[in-house]
């Protein structure tokens, strides 16, 4: 008659779950191995980090104050003279040399960096908050979108480098007055970039926003009652992470050169703290007799921001799921 | 697409209108004196006739308003009565005789009118950074097509290195970089641009050229650097789509697949994005400007807010926002002539 029915039956082989051979991967693995192999963004990467360690741990083991005047030792010559001078006035003592009032180049290289990637870095987060914020803001609440969105246009509209030149004469002795030279001109070069500088991210997440709210994980995280604000902390910001990098690291090529900009039209910091930009506006006078002074911060604002630029094109192609895994 | 200009063209005025009210309101805060260079001897109600003469007397909101008029009205009018009656492109037509001695907008520096002022630096500026834009796209747009239509090849990937170079190398590096070298060391060229300079004969052509080369090679640069990374981009967009696939199939040359196909259609975004640089040239050229001694409209600028000529500031202010409006709605409206497929209405 029938056959007996065993107790257990063996599963159909095409039913059985596969183990997966791989262990499953992160979405930053993935990304992390593209840009691997991206030649540019590898070097880019490792030459900011480089730079970064140098302006912040270098003062502490090349001791010198940069703005100590040494009037006896001015006008030295980088150490590197000797090998085709012998006589050029250069020495240990100031590796790079000295300026015209005796100031050491490493030391004030090294302080000069220090303030430009504080600016850079300081005023690139502070506009990505600005823009990201005014990005979601206007993606998310459509009785926003109006407003912050002109908003947005009338910002693109304003000619930018004049504006900052502007608020930078109006505003430098307020703020000088009560936070010092220094510091009062660090608020106000850091405020003033990332004000005029927000814009394309606010777009680029307003855009992606406007897109990942209508998908169905959004309107399941809704319909089980969660509230906007956790709905854009958990769900929509980590999904517009990256448009957000890339505009980070072009936000923060613009930054330094927009700051070196302004200390080379005499408008950055006070005269005898050092910046990149303010040592290339110095030595412009004597660029004739002392090149190196002049090739020396150019060739390291250069660098820096090339390899921002670097790493940002990397991460572009490492970020874009399209692209990645070719 | 008429009636998308016209709205726009319409729109744009509120937008200025809010610009120049800001910048007014801010250049309001400035801590500087324009009383502050003229004598302790001259007695305080002097010095007040003198202010209330710059019309500092008023209540900000008058004072906009009073520098609304003017820019907005009157300077127009001594402007159509220039063009009517010394300029060679309407000068056969009958003076008009529309300005009647009306107070202009005037220079704290120098106590003339300040559009006189821009009128005589604008031909600098234009033929300075107007040779190196057309320079920069002559350059560009070939570098772009070839390196995509090679992509990855040696000439890409130097081209690629290039523009990469020059979008992170500033112009006040490449400036006395270029300077060191042609000038200092190699002599070929004049560090300092001289505007004073006429052009009557061969001799004097050369020199103008001579002194134009390295401020047109600084601008340039970076404006390649831009362009060519967009026309690449957006050629190799072009060159995957399927229509190109079907001009190859029906047996049409490489040479007309690429100039005539592909390149019309990926020429559509950066036409635009020519528009859209061209304000952006009139403020980025403030730094180049300064670095060879070309006294044009950046130069102006900044001598302006070093010398806290608010009237100037403001006006060229608003002259560089009124560019960027302009041209943003330029960029808009070739977009749709370009291509069909964009509707506005």
């Amino acid at each position: 008659m029938t056959e007996p029915v065993p107790a257990t039956p063996s599963p159909i082989e095409a039913l059985k779950d596969k183990e997966p051979s791989k262990a499953p991967r992160s979405q930053w693995k993935d990304v992390w191995d593209q840009l691997r192999h991206h030649k540019g963004a590898m070097f880019g990467g490792s030459f900011l980090i480089f730079i970064t360690l140098a302006v912040l741990l270098g003062p502490y083991i090349w001791q010198v104050d940069p703005q100590k005047l040494d009037i006896r030792n001015k006008d030295m010559r980088p150490i590197y003279h000797l090998l085709w001078d012998s006589d050029a006035k250069a020495a240990w003592s100031k590796p790079l040399g000295s300026d015209q009032l005796g100031r050491d180049n490493l030391a004030q290289m090294l302080a000069g960096g220090r303030a430009s990637m504080a600016v850079g870095w300081a005023a690139m987060v502070l506009s990505l908050l600005i823009g990201t914020l005014i990005g979601v803001l206007a993606g998310y609440f459509k009785r926003l979108d109006g407003l912050l969105m002109r908003t947005t246009d009338l910002f693109l509209a304003l000619p930018i480098l004049p504006l900052l030149l502007v608020a930078v004469t109006l505003f430098r002795q307020p703020l000088r007055s009560s936070f010092g030279p220094e510091g009062g001109m660090f608020i106000l070069i850091v405020t003033v970039i990332a004000i005029t500088s927000w814009m394309p991210t606010a777009r680029i997440v307003r855009g992606d926003i406007l897109a990942i709210k209508e998908r169905e994980f959004v309107l399941a995280a809704r319909s089980i009652g969660t509230t906007s604000g956790k709905i854009i902390r958990r769900h929509l910001l980590p999904n517009v992470l990256s448009p957000i990098m890339v505009s980070a690291a072009l936000g923060l090529a613009t930054a330094i050169i927009t700051e070196s900009a302004l200390s080379f039209l005499g408008v950055g910091f006070p005269s005898d703290f050092p910046t990149w930009g303010k040592m290339l506006a110095d030595a412009v006078q004597r660029m004739e007799q002392f090149p190196e002074r002049v090739l020396l911060p150019g060739i390291a604002i250069s660098l820096t921001v090339l390899s921002v630029n670097y790493l940002g094109d990397g991460l572009r192609d490492a970020l874009d799921p399209r692209i990645r895994g070719r | 697409m008429l009636t998308f200009a016209a709205r726009r063209l319409i729109l744009s005025i509120p937008t200025l209108l809010f610009i120049s009210f800001v910048v007014f309101m801010l250049l309001q805060l400035a801590p500087g004196d324009p009383m502050a260079q003229v004598p302790l001897t001259v007695p305080p109600e002097v010095k007040e006739k003198m202010r209330q003469a710059l019309g500092l007397g008023e209540p900000p909101l008058v004072q906009y308003w009073k520098w609304l008029v003017q820019v907005g009205w009157i300077e127009p009018k001594v402007f159509i009565d220039w063009l009517t009656r010394e300029s060679w492109l309407l000068g056969w037509l009958p003076d008009t005789q529309l300005y009647n001695g009306e107070l202009r907008v005037i220079s704290w520096q120098t106590r003339s009118p300040v559009m006189d002022i821009v009128i005589q630096r604008i031909p600098q500026t234009l033929w300075v950074v107007g040779i190196a834009y057309l320079v920069a796209i002559l350059v560009a747009l070939p570098i772009g097509i070839y390196s995509a239509y090679r992509q990855y090849s040696v000439f890409d990937q130097a081209g690629t290195f290039v523009t990469m170079v020059g979008f992170s190398i500033p112009p006040f590096f490449t400036g006395p970089l270029l300077i060191v070298i042609f000038s200092v060391q190699l002599g070929w060229f004049p560090s300092i641009y001289d505007t004073t300079h006429v052009v009557n004969d061969w001799a004097s052509f050369k020199v103008q050229l001579q002194q134009m080369i390295m401020p047109v090679m600084v601008l340039a640069f970076q404006i390649t650097a831009q362009l060519s990374r967009y026309m690449r981009a957006s050629t190799l967009d072009n060159l995957n789509q399927d229509y190109v696939r079907t001009a190859r199939a029906k047996g049409l040359s490489e040479a007309v697949v690429v100039m005539s196909h592909v390149v019309r259609n990926s020429m559509i975004p950066v036409v635009t994005v020519i528009a859209l640089g061209i304000p952006s040239i009139f403020g980025g050229a403030i730094i180049t400007e300064n670095v060879f001694k070309v006294n044009g409209i950046g130069q102006l600028l900044i001598t302006a807010l070093f010398a806290n000529d608010l009237p100037m500031v403001m006006t060229l202010t608003f002259i560089f926002a009124v560019l960027i409006v302009m041209f943003n709605l330029i960029a808009d409206v070739l977009y749709g002539v370009l291509d069909p497929r964009i509707r506005y209405d």
